[in-house]
């Protein structure tokens, strides 16, 4: 797992240029499905038949990031946000567009810390003219932060965490499910940051019985955190509720009661703030019962998220565990 | 003149119908079909008996008004906005009021009876209202009525050198780009879409997509151009004069690159100049489009406008009329590599 993850985090796939990391886990998973299709979006589906109900997964594979929007006549780079970002954690920090090229982020002076915004910033390719950099970039180039991934035994620090782990939990449990008791849709997609965008198109064209997004979540278990129940090394955690969704109850109640069976550790989540695939899934077409299975992590949409393996392979686990047992499509 | 007699015709959202009007009785005799979608959508086909791949070439006929919300005692108007509009830039300008047209004046309270720390701020909306010259509230009640859209008085018409001037220029300097592609001599069915409701919420475009359900959609806008004197260089988006504006990404959509680069092709080989739109906030209906069913490769090309939602605005003739070459060059050559081409 820890080479799977430091194998994805390495790529820079910022929403909407998802064709490196849909690479990488075409190849990994190419063996362990029926059917491997892309579709108009860039969403990679992975089919595996089973009979039985259509279920959807969705991790998104697509990472925050930059564009640049300007070039000046020095050769610095003007930029905006792709997906949350925040100015204070770009400070100091490095970018890798998708083309390769490097820069670092700097800042123009200002009067107090809390003047800083994205305007105000600018990405140094180490270059000393304009021409020099269009040499490097163009205007409406992506890039994503720039930094190593950290084996700290039973957890790991890395950048895009968010939601390449949820990509790992998903390639896991394709890989391990052997009988499979329905027809699974495992879904990698694209553009999550900007607006669930992938998965609502995703599950129109599949038009599932059941939706489940694996990503991450928040935890409230560092000094002075805002107020939660989840935590790290706790198990993987099941979705009460986001800002985008209000999982079907008996989509959670399903989780719990497959965690509960197979004595994986679970915890149950209310995220306040944030918003998962499950948001765009559950309201396609006539509607789709959605739940989520989430992975806790710290620092989410900084360069160094944290997540515990044992979360990780919980989460596994427990998708695992849908996989193999028979949902009638019709139940809810 | 194509522009002014668009520009002129009041539509707000959700009340586009006379310029959707106007656009039947312009294209009646220029294309296949032409039907209105259960939105307010106006939609026309040429080349419906064409093979080949679904275009749609999409404007917005609404733009950011007002609404009559209460008419009070002394016969003057309460009103509430439609659509995304600076309050401030609204005190004292000439209104029509109503289907009918009646003109009518957004007033406030007198300097002389305001408060000192009022005259610092700008007023809001609620201190705002509007006046019709009625005696009371029986007497507006023969002219308006609550619900009445309330656009600008505004005379539109060429200006300075090249220049352009006035009221929804977002969108009708779209609309005017689609009239003048009526000519177009494809072998693909081509669908010109009016969409209603663009300002509220990309509404129109939406339901208009779902419908048409074409394989690549063009969306035709007004823009913001910030190319003011104290304006930070890089802060500008979109500048007066320098060409029609390709959008990147922006708040409702990332333009895929194949779409970019067609039209960057388009305007380097037929020499049209054109910029990049700088800011990556903001939306429009290709947000929308791009999103229906399983997804629409969808791009946006924009008009650079200045003083956009406001009473006046203001453009280049030339900018328009190379958005028309612009839009014509990408549909005669570009489509068969765009959309063989999938990135």
């Amino acid at each position: 797992m820890k080479e799977l993850l430091k194998k994805l985090t390495g790529v820079t796939a910022p929403s909407g240029n998802e064709e490196e990391i849909r690479a990488a886990i075409a190849e990994e998973i190419r063996e362990y499905c029926n059917e491997l299709q892309t579709d108009r979006l860039g969403n990679l589906i992975a089919i595996k038949k089973g009979g039985g109900a259509k279920i959807q997964f969705a991790a998104h594979m697509d990472e925050i990031g930059v564009i640049v929007t300007y070039i000046d006549d020095q050769g610095f780079l003007r930029f905006s946000n792709v997906g949350g970002l925040s100015p204070f954690l770009l400070v100091g920090e490095r970018v890798r567009f998708t083309n390769g090229a490097m820069g670092v982020f700097g800042r123009e002076k200002m009067e107090k810390p809390s003047d800083l915004t994205i305007e105000k910033m600018y990405i140094d390719l180490g270059v000393s003219s304009k021409a020099e950099a269009e040499q490097k970039v163009e205007i409406g180039d992506f890039g994503g932060i720039l930094r190593d991934f950290t084996d700290l035994g039973q957890r790991v620090v890395g950048k895009s965490l968010d939601n390449r782990v949820g990509c790992a939990a998903l390639i896991e449990a394709l890989k391990r499910v052997k009988n499979p008791k329905n027809d699974l849709y495992c879904t990698f997609t694209v553009q999550e940051e900007v607006g669930i965008r992938g998965a609502k198109t995703s599950a129109f064209g599949i038009d599932p019985d059941l939706g489940i997004a694996v990503d991450v979540t928040l935890t409230g278990d560092t000094p002075e955190a805002p107020k939660m129940a989840v935590g790290l090394g706790k198990g993987t955690a099941i979705k009460i509720k986001d800002q985008s969704v209000i999982t079907h109850r008996k989509v959670k109640e399903h989780l719990v009661k497959l965690a509960e069976n197979f004595n994986i550790p679970y915890q149950l989540e209310v995220l306040t703030r944030g918003g998962t695939d499950s948001g765009a899934i559950h309201l396609t077409r006539a509607g789709v019962p959605s739940g989520v299975v989430s992975i806790p992590a710290r620092y989410v949409h900084s360069p160094s998220e944290m997540v515990d393996l044992g979360d990780v392979e919980a989460a596994i686990r427990l998708l695992v565990a849908v996989m193999e047992t028979e949902i009638a499509p019709d139940c809810w | 003149m194509l522009l002014k007699e668009l520009t002129e015709l009041n539509g707000v959202s959700g009340r586009e119908d006379k310029v959707r009007s106007y656009l039947r009785t312009q294209i009646r005799e220029k294309v296949d079909r032409v039907y209105t979608d259960a939105l307010g959508n106006l939609i026309a086909v040429r080349g419906l008996k064409c093979q080949g791949p679904k275009v749609m070439i999409n404007a917005h006929m609404d733009e950011v008004g007002l609404m009559v919300l209460g008419i009070d005692s002394s016969g003057l108007l309460k009103i509430g906005s439609v659509g995304g509009i600076d309050h401030r830039v609204l005190v004292s300008k000439p209104v029509l009021v109503g289907a009918e047209e009646i003109p009518g004046v957004i007033g406030a309270k007198p300097i002389h009876l305001q408060e000192k720390a009022e005259r610092k701020k700008p007023i809001p909306l609620k201190g705002l209202y509007i006046d019709i010259g009625a005696k009371d509230r029986e007497d507006a009640g023969r002219w308006v009525k609550v619900g009445d859209p309330i656009a600008f008085a505004t005379k539109s018409g060429p200006f300075g050198k090249g220049m352009f001037k006035g009221k929804a220029l977002d969108d009708r300097v779209g609309c005017g780009v689609l009239l003048e592609l009526m000519d177009l001599e494809m072998d693909f069915p081509l669908y010109y879409t009016f969409t209603v409701q663009e300002e509220l919420g990309l509404r129109g475009a939406k339901v208009a997509a779902y419908g048409i359900n074409p394989d690549l959609a063009l969306t035709v806008e007004g823009t913001s151009a910030g190319d003011l004197p104290e304006a930070t260089a890089h802060r500008v988006s979109t500048k007066v004069g320098k060409g029609p504006a390709i959008t990147l990404m922006d708040g409702s959509i990332i333009v895929e690159r194949r779409i970019i680069n067609g039209l960057v092709s388009t305007a380097s080989a037929e020499n049209i100049p054109y910029q990049f739109r700088e800011l990556t906030t903001g939306g429009t209906d290709a947000g929308a489009i791009s999103l229906t069913r399983e997804g629409i490769p969808s791009g946006v090309v924009s008009v650079p406008c200045r003083y956009i939602h406001s009473p006046v605005s203001v453009l280049s003739l030339d900018d328009y009329h190379n958005t028309v070459k612009l839009v014509r060059g990408f549909l005669e050559t570009q489509l068969e590599t765009v959309l063989r081409d999938k990135g």
